[in-house]
Formats: C-alpha cells, structure tokens, sequence
C-alpha cells in the first residue's frame, strides 16, 4: 500500500514537472530566437547568463538572493489562485511591507535583536496583511474585482511609499515621516539599526543572510496549510466551486478575506526581508517589481508550494545572471523580461507545449482554478 | 387514429421520406452516444422519438442539425444526401430545431433573437420593423401571440418556447424538432403546444418530437421510434401500443411506473414557513409572502413550472438567501436567515440541491472528499488543525457500497462518474447521517431510470422513519408519485395546498398556470 | 454623463464671469483644467472602447495596458525610422503602425484564450508583461521622435466661447476617438455585426445555433479592441508626449477596464467614465502646477487610482457584464 502510493506519487510529481520544464525550454529557445532577430547572439548570452548564474560562489549568492523574494511573491499569488483568486498586488503588498518593516527597524534604538527583528518582520508581515485585505473586503462587500483593486493599490503603495520617505516640497510640503535628514534632497529612509537587520550566513562579498530559512519555512507552512488543514479545505473548496462551499457551510466571505490577507501578508513578508536583510533602508526604487513577477513564478510553479520553490529558483539563476549576461555578451537585460513573459504564456496555456511536444492529453484535469470571473459579480 | 391514417396514406404516395437517417453512429471519447441508427421522418407527420436520459436522443437531434458530426453514417433530406457541418447548412436545408433549454439571449428582445443570424439589413443598419411585422404575422398564422418588442428574459417560459417555434419558422422550416418541449410546461400549456404542433402539421411541417413522458407520445404522435443506450429498438404505433409496453421497450425490462409507499402517518410540525418574502439575485421579488409547513413523517411536494419561486424557497430554507420579511422555524426554534451550517447542524436538515453541478458538489474532488463536503470540519474526519485522510477515505468505503455509487474507487474525482452515480453520491452523503428534515429539490433531474428508482424509494424510506421531506421538483409526475400533500407555486406565491387525494392533474395545472381555485369555480 | 455636464455648466460659469478671479475655481474648472481633461480623456476613452469590442464578445481583455503601450512602443518606432518623411505621411503612417501592432496584440491574446484554451486574465496578464519586457528590450534610448500632431481648429466652431477651444480645437486623434464613441455605439446596437457580437457575448450557444461563426467573431472582435487601444498608445506618443517612455502607458490601460466596467460595457458610458477619470488626472495636474496646496504631491497624485477604486466599488448590482465573459466556448462534439 504504502509503495504503491509512492510510486504513483513519484509518477505523479514527474508528470507535474514535465510541463514547467518544457515551458521553460520554450521559452528560452524563443529567446534565443528573438536574440537572433534583433541581432544578438544568443549562446554568448545564455554561457554568460549560467556563468552569471551559477560560475561562482558570487553567482550562486547573486541567484539565492534574487530567489527569496520570488518564493515568498510566488507563494502569495499561489495562495490566492487556490481560492479562484487573482492578486496582482503583490508588488503593492511588498511595497508595503518594506515601508512598515523599516518604519521599526529605523526605530527602537537599544532593543536586543530577538526582539526588534521578529517586531520588525511582523510589521512588514502586518503592512501586507492589512493591503491585502483591503481588495479581499472590497470584493466581498462591495462586489469590486481584486484584479482592478489591486493594481490601483499598486500605484496607491508605491505612491505612499515614496512620501513616507520624501525629502519635503519647494511649497512648504512637509518632509515624509521616515525620510533621512541626513540625505538630503535624496529621498531614502536611514540605515535600519543592526538589531533589526537579518544577519548574514554568508557575509560581503556573497551577502547571503538567513532569509532564505524564513521563505523555506513560509512554503513548508502553505503546503501544510493548504492540503492538510480543515481551513485549507475550505479554501480549495471556495476556490473550486464557491457554491457548493457555500452549501457545506463555509463562511466565503471570511474565506476570501483571509485569503487576500494571507497572500498579502506573504507578499509583505517579502518586502520585509528584502529591507531587513539586504538593502537595509527603503528608498522608491526598491519598489514591487518582484511582486508580478510572482505571477509567473507561481503559474510555472502550478500554484503548488514545492512548485513554486523550484520556479523561484529558476527565477532567481535568470535575474542572477542577467546582469553578468548583459556585461559579458552585450545583449540587453531586458531580454529576461521577455523570457519569462515567455515562461508565463508557455506555462499557462499547456496546449501549445503539448502540441509543440506532440503529448498527450492526460486524463484528468490539471490543476488549478480559473481566475476568469466577470467583473461585476461576487 | 385518423391522424396516423392519414400520414400512412400519404407515405404510400410520396416519394422519399423528407428527412432521413442513414446508419448513423456517434462516438465520443469512451463512449458510443449512437449505433447504426436508422430514421425517417415523412412529410405532415409528428414522429415521437421516445428514450430515458442519455440514450441519445439529443445526440442524435444534434447531428440532424449539425452541431455535431456523425462518426459514421449519413443523413438525406427528400431523397438527397447532405452534408451538414453547421447549424447554418441546416437551417439552409429547412431543419428548425427548438433546444431543451432555450437558446435565446436573455437580454436581448423577441425581435433580436428571432432574426439573429438571419438579420434583415437596410442600408447597413438593422431593419427591425419589417421583422417586426414578419413576427407578427407569423404568430397570427399559428395562433402564438408574442410581443416582437419584449425583452426575452421577462417573458414566461411557455412565451419563451413560443419564440423559439417562431425561430425556426422565421428561417422557413419545414421540418421541425422540438427537444423535451414539455418538460417546461404546465399541462394545459402542454395541450396547447400540442395544438400549435396539430397546426403545423397541417400545414406540411414534419416535427420529430423528443420526450421521455409516455402520455404525451400516446397522445400526439403518429408514429413512435423508441432509443435506448444510443440504439434504435423498435418503432410503435401508438394506437395500438399500451405505456406499459412502450416503459419496457424505452427501459429494457419491465418497470413499475407507480411508486410503492403506504399511507402517510404524520406527526408534528418540523418545518414551518410563515410569509417568507426573498429577491432574486438579479434583485426582482422572488417569494412574495410564502407560508408551509412540513410535517414528520409526510412528503410535501412543492409543484409549479420553472422560475415561479421554488429555488429560492428552498435556498431560505437552507440558509443560502437571505429572507427579506416572514420566518422559518426548524423543530420549534427559529431559524430565519441562520447561517448555513447552523441550520444543518441544529437543524438536522439534508439538502439535496436542485443542480447538483453547481451546489451539490465539487467536481475536481474526489469521491471521498465530496462524501464530507458538508462534515469535514468534525470529527473522526478532522482533528481540529489538520484532515485524517484515513477516516475520510474509509467513510467513503461504507457510503459507496450503502448507496450503490458505481466508481472505480473513492480517489475518483467526482466529474468522472456517471450523472446517475453522481446524484447517488450526493444523496448518500445527504442521507448518511441522521436528519429530520430533508429538502429535495429536482433529486432525479436528468439521470436514468434505475437511478431514479433507488432514489425515490430512499426518499419514501426517509419517510417512514419520521423524516420530514419537502419535495420540490418541475416533474409534475414525480410530485404525484410521492407526495403525500402537494403545494402550488405561482408567481412566488403558493396557490392551494391540496391533500395528495384531492389533486388531479387538471386541478394542478390550472393552479401552476395561475388559475386559482376561485376563478375556476364558477366555470366548474 | 451628469458629470460630464456638471462639468460642462460649470466651466461656461466660471469662465465667463468674474468668478475666474478666484485661484481655486480657476484650478477646477478653467480652460485649461478642461484641455487637460480631454487629453487625458482620450487615451481611457479608446482603452474602454477595446475592452467594450472585446468583451462584448465574451473575452476579458486585462491586456489593454500592454495592447497600449505595444501601439505606443510601435508608433515610436515608426515614427523615429520615418522622420525623414513628411511629417503627416510620416505621423499618419505611424499610428497606423501602432493600431496594426495593437491588433496583433490583440489577435495574440484571442489566440491564447480561444485556440490555447488559457485563461483569459492570465493571458491579458501575458500580453502586458510581453510589452513591458520587448519595449524595453528594443528600445533605443537615443531615437528621438521630430514632430507630433498639432491641433486643428475646426472653422466656426471653435470660435464658440469655453467648448470651442476645449470641444473644437484638437488635434487629429482626439476627434478620431470621439468619433469611434459613436460608431462603436450605432455599430454595436444597430448593425448585424454588432447584434452577433452581442449575442456570442452573452450567448454563444444561441449563437453557434443559429449558424454565427462563435470564435471567429471573437478573433475579429479582440483584434479590433487591440487596434483601438494600439490607437491609444498612438495618441500618447504621436499627439501627447511625442516622444516614448518605458512603462509610459502608467496603469491607463487598467484605468480604461474601470471606466468600461463604470460605462455597463457601453460606449457612451465608458465616454462619461473616462470623462470623470480623466478629470481626476487634469485636477492632480492643475493643483500640481499651480501649487495651491501643501498636501504632498504623492497624495495628489494618488487620486486617479483611489477614484477607479472608489468608482469600481458599489456597482454591484447595479453593472451588467455580458453573461459569458471569460468562458470558453466548445461545440460539444468537436472533439
């Protein structure tokens, strides 16, 4: 009994890896070939991509820093695709994150570092928490589609961000709450205090710090929450036939407004530990952009947990190594954009890589739930 | 009688029959829908095409019209082979086809639909008035009053079919088929269709007529083609041919169409509903002052056509539509807009919803897990933070084999079983634990005829143990199957409540129609 | 549309009379305050006119704001590698470039959903990461654009008092799109097309049964929204800005979804939606520029997006969305 399971079960994650590795072959052969058109080469740039990636102990500290934040973005918008649910405000989530896990790391001088880094992350887990809420509450209660909502509280953080650290306005506008005095015109918050910052595992030049323990942790949790908990029944249930989740008595409403909290609280999570643990100060280029690219990661990572780690590794050795590629080969590092919207097309419609790959169609369905609800209903 | 005399005359002249099936077979993945079917329809003739749910009725219909492709065989229209790979070529060939469920936009007026994808066009832009003026002749010339400015989704149903005809008649058919038209329909509205079917078919129209109500066939046929698991068995003359005989030809053994219970012995008030008023989700009032109540040990059929208030009396009843005034007291305590779960638990109450897609269960899950869709949060099933998945799977060893759910094992998902498997399971899990009260909404809709057995007998089972049953289906012949009192829904309102033994057919009709009973007393 | 003639009532009082004096009614209502409105009008009004064509017929269009910034990219480009031609062939030539590029856009998401079977939101989400990353990739920092659309008074009519200046002395494209408000309003609600479009919208069944080509109206549809808001990105770069910047479209193509889903799905809706949108963007421009406030600008600048979010709530019940958006459509038996 116990074998049979596992060898189905082996058969079974194969079978669900196959489609995301093609996808990703596609994609970077399509990549090539758009390299090709535009008059790049195409070999320099992915040799200099892997080296960039995975040449040394630099490259491989360059790509597990990219990847964290894609686990944790990845799993945020998984979460909410579980429960038919599309947040593409991730990147707002991180944003918000940063901007509360900084407000106290700045702050509480004195306090030991077991104490001011847990409150500092929690504020950034809250700062994304409460973002995330907002479009789940509108979407209950007022019918308003999170796809919208959270796009506009996208530019809403993003532009809130920015005046949390501005330097102040030429018409007596005040200076935003945690900018720099220090810094003068440049619009930064200051250094977050040591007792709040993550500390290294791997210390300058590699700048690994402990992380990547948090985002292992936060998918082990997802995966349990999803699949082996009452409430993670509840969302599958919501998210596969709203329904019948209301006939069996779940409460949709509180379903979907946890979600949307929890997926933000991820995405915040994110955001804190990218200020905690790396920049050490927010500033408004240190804005969302890994927050859509958790869309791709999670699509690619099948909306699974364990997926979505793999995928946020694939992500990171791309974003890694582009630099590097851009450098050793001259082709734009922008290409990587184009890969991964590559990725995401590849990935999300299996029936171009099953027909480029001439597979069959399995038997039973794939996983995952449509997001595709009109706009005007609940 | 003179009807079928004439139609046998008429063959003896014509030359080929107007529309033919030559060897037909349709396979779909895993699936023979048809086998070497062979039919023809002659000209002026009303051929009753009679089987249970899914033997291949529509299959076929839809082959006729070109939605589908026969995988082999072929099809003639007077005398000619044809090809039909759209709805356009046979619309082009004269083949109307009138859909179980309609297939008109809701939002769209008589006119619109009507002319849709044969529109008349005046420099560029629609030219609605003359179609307008078509509609309205039309409707004079087979005596189906329709407004042509109306807006289709406020119009009733029987209007809605009325549309439908007037469709296909617009594209000048001339061979007409008409899918379960009466499944929608109250019996005097039915007898009325029937006119309008006598009508066209004076005037030359051929009609297949589906259906799986044997009175109906006995009543307007003149020639009827019996299907069963997607092969032709046999053809009757329903002169001759009793309903018994023609159950056996449509079943394949021999069937009681009379469900065995004993009288009634009712025992206290379980359900009381008391001027219950609710809206409709597109906001239009839907129950409009609804009182019953429901006894133990009784089955209270609720009868009506379609859309006149049932869904949503049995959704307040659960607690999944809020109730705008009146209340429902379950066993004495209150229950008025309590939150779902709360009426199941403190309720005992079963629900068997009316569309078992999109309430009753969760396709992409497995059998075992849509077994605790309604217990997964208790015990043994649930240990406060995470699922025994063990408990889960074993439970749904014992309710499979209980309730007879042919699946290959309970990790099956739920999509893949039969529709009759389908609604089994959902009984099952509805039926498996103890309740006092059940709401049964449509419980046999569209399965088989053994399904549909079991199902009933478990219904009457439930009675005699005490349970109370509020029975809501559109199947007028279920209600009188099992009902011990039937209630009337009309217009969001019940008309009469009539004690099993009072109500006939007639009564019944006139009462879902909107007749009440003191307009119909001084004419009776 | 009370807005709009709010407005309207408004502009007429304030600038024909004394009452021009006061800073605070010049900044809502001027002449200028208007013009702004308008320009910022034009680009949500097309934005909601794609998503009208393609949901209409039953595709969600999420991708508009990358259909728009691939016809801004496209127009660009055109524009740069023509400035050596006259400067209308050289403009006209470009936005056709841009609507081309928009319709194939456009045709490329229709493809995902309808042949590739893929999620309609995740493919517009596609379609919008696939613009932001090739307008990058390809964009050439030097390239400069020479020249852009210049206003065309219209005779007479622009010499009318408040709306001649604001209504009738524009450049080309901002007729253009107030035109497309009105075909698309007759071509939608009086053309055969339009009805058939409607119908595979709502329901496609119905329609396939009558003999109407479901997929093919839907190909045709997606690919003339794309056109429309490939037309969008032409106005910003070709007859706005004049010039390209990356992620230039800054979320117009969303705004234009929230004007649609504001408008019911109907063209002379989606206009007043856009109108109110747009006057949110001229009112954080005018108070910007005439400094009147000390509220930090980034608040200011948040009110375009906190008014979609305001104005895209509580329509529940009260917006329609056509009835089969988002759902494939399979004749049963294709298989």
């Amino acid at each position: 009994m116990a074998t049979a399971t596992s060898t189905t079960g082996i058969r079974r994650t194969l079978r669900a890896l196959l489609i995301p590795s093609l996808a990703l072959l596609s994609a970077l052969l399509a990549g090539a070939v758009v390299m090709l058109l535009s008059g790049d080469d195409p070999m320099a740039a992915y040799s200099g991509l892997f080296q960039g990636a995975f040449g040394d102990g630099k490259g491989w500290a360059r790509t597990i820093r990219k990847t964290v934040p894609f686990v944790l973005t990845g799993l945020s918008v998984a979460l909410a695709f579980k429960v038919s649910l599309f947040n593409i405000g991730a990147s707002g989530q991180f944003v918000m994150g940063s901007v509360f896990a900084v407000a106290v790391g700045i702050n509480f001088e004195g306090l030991p570092i077991f104490i001011h880094l847990p409150l500092a992350l929690i504020a950034g887990i809250i700062g994304g928490l409460l973002w995330g809420a907002i479009p789940g509450i509108l979407k209950v209660y007022t019918g308003a589609h999170e796809v919208i909502v959270t796009i506009m509280l996208n530019y809403v953080a993003s532009l809130f961000g920015g005046w949390t650290v501005y330097a102040g306005g030429t018409q007596g506008q005040t200076p935003g709450p945690l900018w720099d005095r220090t810094a003068g015109a440049i619009s930064e918050t200051p250094d977050v205090l040591l007792s709040a910052q993550i500390p290294w595992l791997f210390g300058p030049p590699y700048r690994v710090h402990y992380g990547i323990f948090l985002a292992l942790a936060a998918a082990i949790l997802v995966w349990w929450l999803i699949f082996k908990t009452p409430l993670g029944f509840e969302m599958r249930t919501v998210g596969h036939n709203m329904r019948a989740a209301r006939y069996a008595g779940i409460r949709v409403n509180f379903t979907i407004i946890l979600t949307m909290a929890l997926a933000g609280a991820l995405a915040g999570l994110a955001g804190a530990i990218e200020t905690l643990g790396l920049n050490h100060k927010f500033a408004p280029e240190f804005g969302g952009a890994v927050g859509f690219d958790g869309i791709t990661v999670a699509l690619l990572g099948q909306t699974h947990p364990i997926g979505v780690l793999l995928a946020a590794f694939m992500f990171g050795a791309l974003d890694g190594g582009a630099a590097t590629m851009q450098f050793v080969s001259g082709v734009p590092a922008d290409i990587i954009q184009i890969i991964q919207a590559l990725v995401l097309a590849f990935v999300a419609a299996p029936l171009i890589i099953r027909m480029l790959f001439r597979l069959r169609q399995q038997t039973d369905q794939d996983a995952g739930s449509a997001v595709s609800t009109s706009w005007g209903g609940t | 009688m003179t009807a079928a005399q004439s139609t046998q005359a008429q063959q003896a002249n014509a030359g080929p029959p107007k529309l033919a099936v030559n060897g037909i077979t349709k396979l779909f993945p895993g699936v023979v829908a048809n086998r070497d079917i062979d039919l023809a329809l002659h000209e002026g003739e009303i051929l009753a095409l009679l089987g249970e749910n899914g033997a291949g009725k529509s299959t076929l219909m839809n082959i006729i019209y070109g939605l589908y492709q026969p995988t082999e065989g072929r099809i003639l229209v007077d005398g000619r082979p044809v090809d039909l790979h759209s709805p356009r070529d046979a619309i082009d060939l004269g083949i109307g086809m009138v859909h179980q469920h309609f297939q008109l936009v809701p939002v769209m007026t008589v006119i619109d639909n009507i002319m849709l994808g044969s529109e008349s066009v005046d420099r560029g832009l629609l030219d609605r008035e003359s179609v307008s003026a078509q509609i309205n002749e039309l409707s004079e010339r087979y005596n189906m009053p329709v407004d042509p400015n109306a807006v289709i989704e406020d119009l009733p149903v029987g209007v809605q079919q009325r549309v439908e005809i007037l469709k296909a008649l617009y594209r000048n058919a001339d061979i007409l088929i008409l899918d379960e038209p009466t499944s929608v329909l109250t019996p005097q509205e039915i007898e009325g269709l029937f006119k309008v079917m006598e009508l066209l078919r004076s005037q030359g129209k051929s009609i297949i007529f589906i259906t799986h109500k044997l009175k109906e066939v006995l009543r307007i046929a003149d020639r009827i083609a019996v299907l069963r698991r997607g092969e032709m068995v046999g053809e009757a003359d329903p002169a001759t041919v009793s309903q018994e005989d023609l159950a056996a030809l449509m079943v394949g053994r021999k069937v009681t169409l009379e469900v065995e219970k004993e009288a009634a012995s009712a025992g206290e008030v379980l359900l009381q509903i008391r001027e219950i008023e609710a809206y409709t989700d597109l906001g239009e009032p839907a129950l409009r002052g609804v009182s019953l109540d429901v006894r133990a040990g009784e089955i209270v059929g609720v009868a009506g056509v379609q859309g006149n208030g049932q869904t949503e009396l049995v959704e307040v009843v659960t607690g999944l539509r809020p109730a705008t005034a009146g209340s429902v007291r379950i066993n004495n305590v209150d229950m008025t807009n309590a939150p779902p779960r709360r009426i199941t638990e403190e309720g005992a109450i079963c629900h068997v919803p009316e569309d078992r897609h999109m309430y009753g269960m969760v396709d992409a899950y497995s059998v075992a897990d849509n077994l605790v869709l309604s217990s997964y949060y208790k015990r043994p099933f649930s240990s406060g933070l995470t699922m025994n998945e063990q408990a889960i799977a074993q439970h749904a060893e014992e309710l499979v084999a209980q309730f007879d759910v042919r699946t290959p094992s309970v990790r099956t998902s739920g999509a893949n079983l039969s529709g009759g498997n389908q609604q089994k399971m959902v009984v099952a899990r509805e039926f498996g634990r103890p309740i006092r009260l059940l709401v049964a909404a449509q419980p046999t809709r569209g399965i088989d005829v053994g399904s549909i057995e079991f199902i009933h007998s478990q219904i009457v089972a439930k009675r005699d143990e005490g349970v109370a049953v509020l029975l809501v289906s559109y199947e007028l012949d279920e209600i009188m199957a099992l009902s011990d009192r039937i209630a009337v829904m009309f217009h969001g309102q019940i008309s009469a409540i009539l004690p099993r033994s009072q109500a006939t057919r007639e009564k019944i009709g006139l009462l879902m129609a909107g007749v009440s009973a003191e307009d119909e007393s001084p004419a009776g | 549309m009370i807005v709009a003639l709010a407005l309207v009532v408004m502009a007429i009082l304030v600038n024909l009379t004394p009452l021009k004096e006061q800073t605070w009614l010049r900044v809502l209502f001027g002449i200028s305050a208007l013009n702004f409105t308008l320009r910022a009008t034009v680009p949500l009004v097309l934005g909601a006119l794609s998503g009208i064509l393609c949901e209409r017929s039953g595709i969600i269009n999420i991708g508009i704001e990358g259909m728009m910034l691939a016809g801004a990219f496209a127009g660009f480009v055109a524009k740069t590698s023509t400035n050596h031609w006259p400067l209308a062939v050289s403009l006209v030539f470009s936005v056709a470039v841009a609507m081309a590029v928009g319709g194939l856009m456009g045709a490329v998401h229709a493809l995902f959903s309808i042949r590739f079977r893929m999620d309609q939101i995740i493919s517009g989400t596609v379609i919008i990461i696939l613009a932001l990353g090739t307008s990058s990739y390809l964009y050439n920092r030097d390239a400069i654009a020479e020249g852009k659309f210049s206003s065309i008074p219209i005779p007479g009519l622009a010499q009318i008092p408040v709306l001649g200046p604001v209504l009738f002395d524009n450049p080309p494209i901002t007729y253009l799109a107030l035109i497309m408000v009105v075909v698309v309003h007759v071509g939608l609600f009086y053309t055969r097309w339009g009805l058939r479009t409607r119908a595979v919208g709502e329901h496609p069944r119905a329609a396939d049964t009558v003999g109407i080509n479901v997929n093919r109206y839907r190909y045709v549809n997606t690919s003339l929204g794309g056109m429309l808001a490939g037309l969008a990105g032409a106005f910003l770069v070709l007859e706005a800005v004049g010039q390209f910047q990356e992620g230039m479209t800054a979320g117009r193509g969303f705004i234009s979804l929230a004007a649609m889903i504001f408008g019911n799905w109907n063209p002379i809706g989606a206009l007043g939606a856009a109108t109110l949108f747009g006057y949110t963007q001229a009112l954080q421009n005018e108070l910007l520029l005439a400094g009147v406030t000390q509220v930090p600008r980034q608040f200011i600048s948040m009110l375009p997006y906190v008014v979609t979010i305001v104005a895209v709530s509580g329509l529940v019940g009260r917006v329609r969305p056509p009835a089969a958006e988002g759902k494939v459509y399979e004749t049963e038996g294709s298989s």
